[in-house]
């Protein structure tokens, strides 16, 4: 197994869209590092594999999954890990990442990061599931913090403490999602800078940054939404600047899955993301 | 809490939330577990608006949603592999009663899911056309054809590639005749190609590993065999030759 969780470099890297590519491959300065979502290649041929090819060979690669459902309550499904062996295999990434949450149950596939309560029996299922990812694929992996929605009322353990108690059992590193700090501390009534501040800073081998929608629940309170649709709003710079103050600079990534903008627009989120690693370097 | 209670209660929107999920303070909030629900709704629904967009053209975006919701409440993805979900829909359009009038309609989808999954089909390299032209007659007949892993064989009752061309490509009024198609996919952009009638008996006889001549007899005399194999030979389908 690799003694590291992450090569990427401590430069900012975007979400890779095909849309891109041209202008990835013609200027890509400061992005450092492309991040892919694993299940979107795991295709038999054709044009996205060949494209990531090409990629692999200019720049360092993330591989990012959202579907294998490390929160689950099942087994980790063998033929998904076999296919996430078969990609880190032959991407040979600087990182693989995957998320605390579920998204399959009984055969179906909900194509969404879920959460879970955190107990003491959810918690050994979890790491279950991560010594196991990373047994097959021979790598330490990086597991990201959630956004989250709902409080469950079987929760016994902090996300942070539940987090810090997962990395100190099975060995991964943690993907910390600024922007899921804040939507889930103002969600669920916590100070995110407090979270930072508990989070197990040491173990960080990447940081996403993202956009949110806002939208009120049945209280009239403010509730947010990870959409991945919009820029990085200001409270969640100034978060991220607070993060790698603490942490030094890390790999960074700007994360806009939906509603993708054009390269200029997510440009520029990649720039001010240089310019605040620039401050710690 | 469950996951299957949680699953259930997603797919369906007049549940009410799992028990054990509240707000921070630990009161009843459906708008938040709504937003997981409405995550599930529209990430499914939007990945059929991208597969299947001459459905969505001829049916509108209305029309669309209530059936790709309906759809994917009864039939959420089997597989975390996202590329390809959708194979059922054209089969769920077949028996979605408010389509009835649409008789075209699951064919057209059938022909989009072939073109999705010729898209991600592994890739192969044809045979340089001259391989096939200058094959003695004597041994072309004797001759069985291997194809590249994305060819595809649509056949149909009507005229789905010129719905399919008037639809996403502004190409002429279809009239009413069945039409089959062959989606070929030369380098990474697959195209559908109409077939000359007796064509897709031909070429699936030639699929099945049948020899040249067991499949040319399975076809009407009138078949324009130049033009077939024009078609598989410009969209570089034919990727080996076995005697």
């Amino acid at each position: 197994m690799l003694d590291t969780y992450s090569t990427l470099p401590c430069c900012p890297g975007v979400g890779y869209k095909p849309q891109h590519l041209a202008e990835i491959l013609a200027n890509p300065a400061p992005v450092g590092w492309l991040e892919i979502h694993a299940e979107n290649y795991m295709g038999a041929g054709g044009r996205p594999l060949a494209q990531t090819r090409l990629l692999a060979e200019r720049f360092p690669i993330s591989v990012h999954g959202v579907g294998l459902s490390i929160g689950g309550e099942a087994a980790l499904d063998p033929d998904h890990l076999a296919r996430l062996k078969t990609l880190c295999d032959w991407l040979n990434p600087a990182s693989f990442s995957e998320h605390l949450a579920w998204s399959t149950h009984d055969g179906a596939y909900l194509n969404d990061l879920l959460p879970l309560p955190y107990t003491n029996a959810t918690l050994s299922r979890v790491c279950d599931h991560i010594d196991r990812v990373q047994e097959v694929l021979g790598r330490r992996m990086l597991l990201e913090n959630p956004s989250t929605y709902i409080a469950f009322a079987e929760t016994a353990l902090a996300e942070v403490d539940f987090l810090a108690e997962i990395g100190r059992r099975t060995g991964c590193g943690m993907l910390l999602d600024v922007n899921n700090v804040y939507v889930s501390g103002i969600n669920q009534n916590y100070d995110p800078l407090g979270y930072i501040e508990s989070f197990p800073l040491h173990l960080v081998g990447e940081i996403h940054l993202g956009g949110h929608d806002e939208d009120r629940d049945d209280a009239d309170a403010r509730l947010l939404i990870d959409s991945h649709a919009k820029p990085v709003v200001d409270p969640v710079w100034a978060l991220y600047a607070e993060t790698i103050a603490r942490t030094g600079a890390k790999p960074t990534l700007i994360e806009w899955d939906n509603d993708v903008p054009e390269w200029p627009v997510l440009a520029a989120e990649v720039q001010r993301a240089d310019l605040i690693l620039a401050g710690v370097k | 809490m469950t996951q299957s209670a949680f699953t259930a209660a997603l797919l369906n929107p007049d549940a009410p939330a799992p028990d054990g999920i509240t707000d921070p303070q630990g009161r009843p909030s459906p708008k938040r577990f709504n937003v997981y629900r409405n995550n599930v709704t529209t990430g499914l629904g939007t990945a059929l608006e991208a597969a299947f967009p001459a459905v969505l053209k001829l049916v509108g975006l209305d029309f669309f949603r209530a059936a790709a919701t309906t759809f994917l409440r009864a039939h959420p993805p089997r597989s975390r592999i996202m590329m390809l979900y959708g194979d059922q829909f054209p089969a769920f359009l077949q028996s979605f009663e408010p389509a009835a009038s649409l008789g075209y309609l699951p064919d057209v989808a059938r022909l989009e899911q072939a073109i999705r999954e010729s898209y991600h089909a592994a890739d192969a390299t044809a045979l340089p056309s001259e391989a096939i032209a200058t094959l003695p007659e004597a041994r072309l007949l004797t001759a069985r054809l291997r194809f590249a892993p994305s060819l595809r064989l649509i056949s149909s009752g009507w005229p789905i590639h010129a719905i399919w061309s008037a639809t996403l490509h502004d190409g002429p009024k279809p009239q009413m005749q069945p039409q089959d198609v062959v989606v070929l996919r030369p380098g990474f952009d697959p195209a559908p190609h109409l077939l000359p009638p007796g064509g897709a008996v031909f070429l699936a006889a030639l699929i099945r590993n049948e020899t040249f001549v067991e499949a040319l007899s399975k076809a009407p005399e009138s078949l324009d065999l130049a033009a077939v194999l024009t078609i598989l030979i410009q969209g570089q389908a034919i990727v080996g030759i076995d005697q």
